[in-house]
């Protein structure tokens, strides 16, 4: 019979080779689902993983993938301070469209004034502002009320999605847009566009910025006391709380943190790849920045990792769409099983697994 | 156009089936310990499951039971991993969710449905022909009546059985119930089980009753309401109740007033039950939450 034993110790081995695994077995896996969907499971891998990198469109490939990891990368390192705590905010879904919503609302209120020295810097500023207050509500209401932050957050998401939809054809509809829904374009506004730094890069102000959250989040983690801090009510709340680490404010602190880098990834998006407020503008990063976030074991490092990781599944998964005709939920699914393989695996980290012949307890 | 307070009420108890149904299943898996976040997920893929399996088999009956199947397979699922391989309940309950909706969507994509289906309303011979009354509470289709007769019989079972006193002892202190002999993961699986059964039915309630057609994203965060629920009953059936209903009664109320063509913006009214929740939440929830739940069990030696 199979027997778990716990390990003394995490392996030092498996913690670094859990992710690689589940990234082998959800391609076996997946090409699995393919091949019952009726497509070549194997030329079905190769679109998605391979050939935006290295195929005979990877320059126009590569740079997208650096514009769809910046987001995934900000939110997931924000996330992952929460959730080495134990503060569980589901909900970045929902900050990173406020603070699209918000940083669009701030160009939108000067356009067509031209002055990028201070009209970008407030939109940032802005960005920021609208994560953090709808990441305080469930944050304020966790400390204040004992309210469970998870579904609050969540709720959330579902207000700022109906938020954004009703901005989009009122408050911000472009009053020159013939009546089409959305806001005016941000990438035709010289002093609110998020382009390129260097053209066809894609590198933009989100991708530094996300480079340079991931190096603040390391020397944090490794060098600082608020890092250990994080850490230690994560792992053992009555030893933090003898630390004189106080809850409530690593709640708050933790709740601001993640909302407002979702929310500046937010404002980077609309300024640049996406350019509008409009229905559509949602794309799910939220949600994926979690997988993003345990995939890079709540590591700076292998959140960076992860996050170009899954910004090629989403690159791939178009890829596939068009040429294989594979239907764009098949993705998130796809998504969906790496989160899963990835916690299975992860039972070698922590648990030696044994053979045992049975016998009378 | 005037709000008939009848026909309002009424419309209440059927906008609040499918939040009842799956709540009553996480209350269930809660109660034995188990945190499983996935009932959105679980709830979609039994709105396709059921929606598929009725209307390719032009019945309602099969469409119910293809649905309890569906969200009962994913459930499984969740169950092998928290269980067996120990995984932390929250990450897995939110993958569950992620799949689920990826799953419902691909196998609801291009479907083309080839018979229709009616759930037929069941009117309770006498008792129906109440004035309002009557309207009102005992002229629905079965699935309303079964979602009041398994809290009934899930009140029932924890309260009055020994089967659900075992299921509360784990969900209070696995280890204590581990060295009385009970075993921790067989109670825990078969309650995951009827959860997700639970949830799929609900889905299914959306998918063949309420919206009736398939259209992406269709259970638009019920699952999450679901679990708002069963913290604001404080795990309790009969405050279970009061609780779908307050919300199925806030989602019927916002969409009649939108009908009725009052001068409140849409959109301001279609956030109305999420905002609802989140203020019953930190107004009202109530209740000690199982001692256990949300901790990974080990029986170790």
């Amino acid at each position: 019979m199979l027997r778990l034993e716990k390990r003394p110790q995490p392996s030092a081995f498996w913690t670094y080779a859990t992710p690689v695994v589940a990234v082998i077995l959800t391609m076996v896996l997946g090409g699995i689902l393919f091949w019952f969907l009726g497509k070549p499971p194997v030329t079905a891998i190769k679109t998605i993983f391979w050939d935006p990198l290295f195929g005979d469109f990877a320059f126009y490939y590569r740079p997208e993938l650096l514009k769809k990891a910046a987001p995934l990368i900000l939110i997931a390192i924000g996330l992952s301070f929460g959730f080495r705590a134990g503060i569980w905010n589901i909900g970045a879904e929902g900050q990173y469209i406020m603070g699209a919503i918000f940083g669009a609302s701030v160009a939108l209120a000067f356009y067509p004034m031209e002055a990028r020295w201070l009209i970008f810097p407030l939109m940032i500023a802005a960005g920021i502002a609208g994560g953090v207050i709808w990441a305080m509500i469930p944050a304020l209401l966790r400390v204040y009320f004992k309210t469970n932050e998870i579904l609050v957050s969540l709720m959330l998401v579902y207000v700022a999605d109906v938020l954004i939809k009703a901005f989009s054809v009122g408050l911000l509809r472009n009053p020159d847009g013939n009546g089409f829904p959305g806001s005016r374009n941000l990438k035709q506004y010289p002093s609110a566009a998020n382009l390129d730094l260097w053209t066809d890069t894609g590198i933009h102000w989100g991708v530094v910025t996300a480079v340079f959250a991931v190096v603040v989040a390391y020397v944090f983690f490794a060098r600082h006391q608020f890092g250990f801090n994080v850490r230690l009510a994560g792992q053992s709340p009555r030893a933090a709380a003898f630390a004189g680490v106080n809850p409530n404010r690593l709640v708050l602190v933790c709740m601001a943190l993640s909302g407002g880098l979702a929310g500046v990834a937010g404002m980077f998006e609309v300024a640049g790849p996406s350019g509008q407020i409009l229905g559509s503008f949602p794309a799910f990063y939220g949600f994926t920045a979690i997988i993003v976030a345990f995939l890079g074991r709540l590591h700076p490092v292998g959140i960076l990792l992860a996050g170009l990781l899954m910004a090629l599944t989403y690159i791939g998964g178009d890829a596939a769409q068009s040429a294989m005709n594979l239907p764009s939920a098949a993705i998130q699914m796809f998504q969906g099983m790496l989160l899963f393989s990835l916690l299975s695996v992860d039972v070698l980290t922590n648990y030696r697994i044994r053979l045992t012949t049975a016998k009378v307890a | 156009m005037d709000i008939n307070p009848v026909f309002l009420l009424a419309a209440v108890i059927v906008a609040s089936t499918p939040i009842l149904l799956a709540a009553i299943g996480e209350l269930v898996v809660e109660r034995s310990g188990v945190l499983n976040l996935g009932v959105e997920g679980m709830m979609i893929t039994g709105a396709v499951c059921g929606y598929i399996a009725g209307h390719q088999s032009g019945s309602a009956l099969v469409g119910f039971a293809g649905a309890a199947a569906g969200g009962a397979a994913v459930a499984a699922l969740f169950g092998l991993l928290t269980l067996g391989l120990l995984t932390n309940q929250v990450a897995t309950g939110l993958a569950l969710t992620l799949f689920g909706v990826g799953l419902a969507a691909m196998a609801g994509q291009g479907y083309v449905a080839p018979n229709p289906v009616s759930v037929p309303k069941l009117p309770i011979p006498g008792l129906s022909d109440i004035p309002a009354l009557g309207h009102i509470f005992f002229n629905h289709d079965g699935m309303v009546y079964l979602s009041i007769a398994l809290v009934v019989a899930v009140w029932w079972f924890l309260e009055r059985s020994r089967g659900g006193l075992i299921l509360r002892a784990i969900g209070e202190n696995h280890e204590a119930a581990h060295a009385l002999g009970y075993n921790v993961r067989r109670v825990r699986f078969a309650a995951i089980l009827f959860g997700g059964a639970c949830a799929g039915l609900g889905g299914a309630y959306i998918s063949l009753v309420r919206v009736p057609q398939w259209i992406d994203n269709i259970t638009a965060g019920a699952g999450w309401i679901a679990l708002a629920i069963v913290v604001f009953a404080g795990w309790k059936p009969w405050r279970l109740v009061a609780g779908a209903y307050l919300f199925g009664g806030v989602t019927a109320l916002q969409l009649n007033i939108q009908a009725s063509g009052l001068a409140i913006p849409v959109e301001y009214l279609s956030m109305s039950p999420y905002i609802a929740t989140i203020i019953v939440l930190a107004a009202l929830s109530g209740g000690r939450a199982p001692g256990s739940l949300g901790k990974i069990f080990h029986a170790s030696r």
